[in-house]
């Protein structure tokens, strides 16, 4: 089956689009998106459809407006002092919502920053677990995989740092409560949980992308619904913000190559 | 008041063969890196080093005075980690106390609040309950019956922090947009060092920023040492930013065995007056190469 694309949208707009509907229908909560295409997807929903977001300045404040990827600090405009402190409180409000990176992630939506390898004498020391156990727990995650292989995507992951459905449904109720891992987004498609078993399901592909492709790229069996549709075309609006106002010179290209 | 001035070597003193120290600051941010150097010239050794993580936690790796690590993360904020503590890690040569940062938090304030535990939801499901074993959950005693984490005080028999001021009494003063965890460190000490970019008469703190940056206060202290530049190479904003030029350079000498030996021998084999003069003229060499390299 072939797929039409759009000879002007770029792959890392589809990417920055995708990212932006992880916040469709948010209210006032706190978007923190680590990575360049969820920073702009954030901001891209803050500038349409989820215009209450809050976003951070990326250090102890957050700020008004979107302001563009590299804004000059002294050119923000501060709302509140948000030190690491008070995040600890959003965080445990719920008041956020969250893309982060996975260097692994699973069928059932375990991520992986910690470490590759076995604990005691590991392969490869990543940064580690972070916030992501206590993030993942208490407010919706989603999760930004740019370079979509059969080593980010694996059967299980090493270290379990962010919560995926089957753990936490294994550790209990206090655990379950607030737990949403809502997509998880690669330069390739845009992947949910909406199985009765909650495992990974490929929910979309990015035009120029196919369903094979993806197949092949992930290390695990991922459910592929009959029709797979593809991530949606950026709004003539979008395209406009994302390459006048947001980011003018394109890092997004150097995160996912055209 | 009590006047806490000191210096290096007496904090140094003041610290023993496998304690644990807790260090302020957040990731290759407002480091009490002149601190840390007094620790990496001395002959302590089988320390727990409990910390935000940046070049501290791999400093003292590298130097081999770490026996322990609690940490959630160890970044270097503009380079994802640090090399030094990724080889101790790969290595096991360092046992390893990884938890979620939040938890960290729970941890320094059961310590600061002298509680046994504080209660969280972070934790669950996640590995960090089957890496650290010794962590126990706890039912709650109410209606609803809920099964939480139980972090346990991360008790510490030293802390020290680095801020922007300080008066001589051991008042503390942050001037930048955070203030980190840097008072529960404190809290959570027995004993409790504060090093500071200059120290001030007290009259001079508040007409220096709002009350808020007034963070530290002398009930949390048993110590003051003037350290100018004493977080190089790690951020100390408004007085300085990060010394991007020479994390970069110390990241590249822990790449080879005899580039960390020539760095050692410049940078950490001398005494801190040393290092902030070597760190000088090293950045004046590698504004002199990008010069060289944009006339060319």
């Amino acid at each position: 089956m072939s797929r039409t694309t759009d000879p002007g949208v770029t792959r890392a707009e589809y990417c920055a689009v995708a990212c932006a509907e992880v916040f469709r229908g948010d209210a006032e909560v706190m978007a923190s998106a680590f990575g360049t295409a969820p920073a702009l997807g954030a901001r891209l929903a803050r500038l349409t459809f989820a215009p209450d977001l809050v976003l951070t300045d990326g250090d102890a404040a957050l700020v008004d407006g979107a302001p563009p990827l590299g804004a000059r600090p002294d050119s923000l405009v501060l709302e509140s002092h948000m030190p690491y402190r008070r995040v600890f409180d959003v965080v445990w409000s719920g008041r956020r919502n969250l893309i982060m990176m996975a260097s692994q992630i699973d069928r059932t939506g375990n991520q992986n920053i910690s470490a590759i390898g076995p604990w005691d004498h590991p392969k490869a020391q990543l940064v580690g677990v972070r916030g992501a156990p206590g993030n993942t727990v208490n407010h919706p995650t989603s999760y930004w995989v740019p370079n979509h292989s059969p080593r980010s995507f694996v059967e299980q992951v090493d270290v379990v740092s962010g919560v995926g459905y089957a753990r936490a449904a294994e550790a209990g109720p206090s655990a379950t409560r607030f737990h949403e891992i809502r997509f998880v987004i690669s330069n390739l498609g845009v992947f949910d949980f909406a199985t009765p078993d909650r495992v990974m399901r490929l929910a979309s592909v990015h035009p120029g992308v196919t369903v094979d492709e993806v197949v092949a790229a992930t290390g695990f069996e991922l459910v592929v619904p009959d029709e797979v549709p593809d991530t949606r075309q950026p709004t003539a609006e979008e395209l406009e913000l994302l390459r006048t106002v947001l980011d003018p010179r394109s890092v997004r290209d150097r995160e996912v190559p055209a | 008041m009590a006047d806490k001035r000191t210096t290096l070597e007496e904090f140094v003193g003041e610290l023993a063969d496998g304690m644990t120290i807790g260090i302020g600051g957040w990731g290759s941010r407002r480091k009490p890196m002149a601190a840390v150097r007094a620790i990496l010239r001395s002959d302590l050794s089988d320390l727990t080093v409990v910390s935000y993580g940046g070049p501290d936690v791999g400093l003292l790796c590298a130097a081999g005075k770490v026996a322990k690590v609690v940490y959630g993360f160890v970044t270097l904020d503009s380079i994802p980690t640090d090399p030094h503590f990724k080889a101790a890690r790969q290595s096991g040569a360092v046992e390893a106390m990884e938890v979620d940062e939040g938890m960290f938090y729970l941890g320094l304030l059961a310590a600061a609040q002298r509680v046994p535990f504080l209660p969280t939801r972070s934790g669950l499901g996640s590995d960090v309950l089957r890496v650290n074993p010794s962590l126990r959950t706890v039912r709650s005693p109410y209606d609803d019956g809920e099964e939480l984490v139980a972090m346990p005080a991360l008790r510490l028999d030293a802390a020290v922090v680095h801020v922007n001021r300080a008066d001589a009494a051991g008042s503390g003063q942050v001037l930048g947009p955070d203030p980190f965890f840097d008072e529960l460190f404190l809290g959570a000490a027995d004993r409790r060092f504060v090093t500071t970019e200059q120290v001030v008469p007290t009259e001079q703190l508040a007409a220096g920023g709002p009350l808020q940056s007034l963070c530290v206060s002398r009930l949390l202290t048993d110590a003051v040492i003037e350290t100018p530049g004493g977080a190089h190479f790690t951020a100390c904003v408004p007085d300085y930013g990060r010394d991007e030029g020479f994390q970069k350079e110390y990241v590249a000498a822990a790449g080879d065995p005899d580039a960390w030996a020539a760095f050692h021998a410049r940078f950490l084999a001398v005494d801190e007056a040393g290092y902030q003069a070597a760190t000088r003229e090293a950045a004046d060499e590698r504004a002199a190469a990008r010069a060289a390299k944009e006339g060319a």
